[in-house]
């Protein structure tokens, strides 16, 4: 039996070979984190997660400077719009607010996306037909964003420019 | 340069330490996130949405998301009185700036469309490499950098949400805004809502008021018959919507 064995050694020697270079090419080509959690390279999770932010958060960023508009703001009906619903992104503002100036607003543009009429639009909430409504004029002529509703009391200076 | 057998006694610890430094990769984003402590998923009120687009325009500023392609989106549906069962729905550009007025008779909406998260997601399952996973805190994220591109997710998904990023040409999609909910914030769009028709809901957490919401409304998911295990919750969602 096993006559040519040195045969036999030579093939496992080969194989052995190829195993062992099996094993350490896949050691070095997965990534260590692959598995971590599941099929997966676990170590995406926490590069997804380490993407900077654009919208600073709620409004108590914004009240840490400006907390007069945040106040003028509290006491309408806007209330419930967060600052950057038309302010927008604005972390790098919050971050460096000496060198990073929000650009300005058109109320024009803003007011109609929300206020426009349209049938889709749910019967409670308040819309005009800007052309019938304003012909054309801006919109905070007469309203102030931040407090919308009309007073006959003059308005507040500060409104919400500074 | 020879290699002695001193230098090399030199050279391999110094590789060795190297190597570590190599293995330990980046570092935790929030080291006080617990991923095993969250199952995210999102509340839409339809009856509040007015369909202006500022979600649409805040996800694409807060993920550079390209233009023509949208994470988030909002449709418009239209129901004729006597064609009930035959829906028109639009969204022009996403309904990024808003929807042309329409005076029209019938049944009129919108509904806000993302990623619903599903906990038994097709697009993951499809997946040859293991590029797209749901994290353990129940969001389906995409690993760009082992993203081949195929474009089996794309088809897989059956609310519409993955597309090919025409840049990287890997699959993108919405992440929750996983980089804002594992610091504490809300997603960019939940964020900007005028009307709060958005809410980010936390299901493990027993404090989030979204549970409240659940109990005591009407809420479904979308195609449910598709057994995703959709986690986008909308209230208020007429039959029609696909």
């Amino acid at each position: 039996m096993f006559k040519d064995i040195e045969h036999l050694i030579r093939l496992a020697a080969v194989m052995v070979i190829a195993l062992v270079a099996f094993i350490v090419l896949r050691a070095a080509v997965v990534p260590r984190s692959f598995g971590q959690y599941g099929h997966y390279r676990g170590a995406a999770i926490s590069e997804i997660a380490a993407r900077p932010v654009a919208f600073a958060g709620r409004d108590d960023v914004c009240e840490t400077c400006h907390s007069d508009v945040v106040d003028v703001k509290k006491r309408g009906k806007h209330v419930v719009v967060p600052c950057e619903t038309c302010h927008g992104a604005q972390a790098r503002h919050a971050e460096d607010p000496g060198s990073v100036i929000p650009a300005k607003l058109d109320t024009a543009v803003l007011c109609s996306r929300c206020h426009e009429a349209n049938s889709a639009k749910p019967k409670s909430f308040p819309q005009v037909v800007t052309a019938d409504h304003s012909g054309g004029i801006a919109c905070d002529t007469c309203h102030q964003p931040h407090k919308p509703k009309i007073e006959e009391v003059a308005q507040s200076a500060t409104g919400g420019k500074k | 340069m020879d290699t002695t057998r001193r230098r090399l006694l030199v050279l391999l610890p110094a590789a060795a330490v190297a190597w570590k430094f190599v293995l330990a990769g980046t570092p935790e984003a929030s080291p006080n996130y617990k991923l095993t402590e969250h199952w995210w998923g999102m509340l839409i009120d339809i009856p509040k949405c007015i369909g202006c687009g500022t979600c649409s325009r805040a996800c694409t500023e807060e993920n550079d998301v390209p233009v023509g392609y949208y994470r988030t989106w909002i449709e418009r549906y239209h129901l004729d009185d006597w064609k009930m069962e035959k829906p028109e729905v639009e969204s022009p550009d996403g309904g990024k700036e808003g929807f042309p007025a329409n005076e029209i008779a019938g049944k009129n909406f919108f509904v806000p469309k993302l990623c619903n998260h599903c906990a038994d997601s097709p697009c993951t399952q499809v997946c040859p490499v293991g590029a797209t996973f749901i994290s353990p805190d129940g969001v389906v994220l995409v690993d760009k950098t082992y993203c081949l591109g195929c474009r089996y997710c794309v088809q897989a998904c059956p609310y519409g949400c993955r597309f090919i990023n025409p840049k990287t040409k890997t699959a993108e999609k919405c992440t929750l805004c996983y980089h804002r909910i594992t610091k504490g914030l809300t997603t960019a769009c939940c964020e900007v809502c005028p009307t709060g028709a958005r809410q980010l809901a936390d299901l493990k957490n027993p404090n989030d008021p979204v549970h409240e919401f659940l109990r005591t409304h009407n809420v479904q998911v979308l195609k449910p018959h598709m057994a995703t295990g959709a986690k986008v919750f909308y209230n208020g969602m007429d039959g029609s919507v696909r």
